[in-house]
């Protein structure tokens, strides 16, 4: 089974997923970032989805999962990336992805997480954007 | 709802049969099902639709109905393209077919949008389904 990497970038955890993902694969990504949240004292996660040619109910409930573990675990979750047709297709099978927070790219998703996390203690440079 | 397929037009010109035994077949199902809809020139939108309602139903077929077959073919009708995907299994079939539609109900684990919400992303869907018979879906995406 493949696993999907996570890099620790500060206080942030970035997982970008560029492959198409196996109901295992998700599952196992959700609990690896639990994991890596815990062990790195990460205040933020940014997955990015860019690459993913469909959500359906499983990965959109992985996704739902995730922010809300992150969210107990003193982590603010950020999806970026999602494709249009992708954004279409979830919200007429009826996914809303309740208490996700997302965001186009991944540089307005570092901009939202420093914002959100204050910017205290976070080596990521996105002034400019968190201004925009 | 469901549009007989059975006019003297022509019908489909082969048909991919895949085996749904594991979570890796639901994804094989998935880029199967995308390739044929890229052939038969579905939009990016109507093409992630029909490529979501699958990997629902594969889903289904592999999680309910433990294992089966998915089938998929370019169909035309009256002029008109689209592809066509069959899930079958002999799994212990669904009791309730209304209930098994209705959102946000599930007999499992699931978010209960597996056959509700792949009934909303396709123009025609069919079950055949009863205790012991195991099931049968059969949706279809018409290009526009």
């Amino acid at each position: 089974m493949d696993r999907i990497p996570i890099l620790r970038i500060g206080d942030v955890l970035l997982v970008s997923i560029q492959i198409d993902l196996q109901d295992q694969t998700a599952l196992a990504l959700q609990d690896d970032l639990s994991s890596k949240i815990v062990e790195t004292g990460a205040k933020g996660v940014l997955i990015d989805i860019s690459a993913l040619e469909i959500v359906d109910s499983f990965i959109g409930r992985m996704i739902s999962t995730t922010a809300a573990v992150s969210r107990v675990l003193d982590a603010e979750t950020v999806v970026v990336g999602m494709q249009p047709a992708v954004a279409i297709t979830l919200v007429e099978l009826g996914l809303t992805l309740d208490g996700v927070r997302t965001a186009l790219d991944v540089d307005r998703g570092l901009a939202l997480l420093s914002s959100a996390l204050g910017k205290a203690g976070s080596d990521v440079e996105v002034d400019d954007l968190a201004h925009e | 709802m469901w549009k007989s397929m059975t006019s003297p037009t022509s019908e489909s010109e082969a048909t991919l049969t895949l085996a749904i035994v594991n979570d890796g077949d639901v994804v094989r199902g998935r880029q199967a099902v995308r390739d044929l809809a890229v052939s038969a020139k579905l939009s990016l939108v109507d093409q992630t639709k029909l490529v979501t309602a699958t990997s629902e139903l594969a889903r289904n077929t592999l999680v309910y109905g433990g294992g089966g077959e998915l089938r998929a073919s370019i169909v035309s009708e009256g002029g008109r393209q689209g592809v066509e995907v069959e899930f079958i299994d002999d799994g212990p079939g669904i009791p309730d077919l209304d209930l098994a539609l209705t959102d946000g109900w599930t007999s499992g684990s699931g978010l209960g949008l597996g056959l509700s919400g792949a009934k909303r992303l396709v123009e025609d869907f069919e079950v055949d389904s009863a205790p012991g018979r195991g099931t049968r879906v059969r949706i279809v995406k018409w290009k526009r």
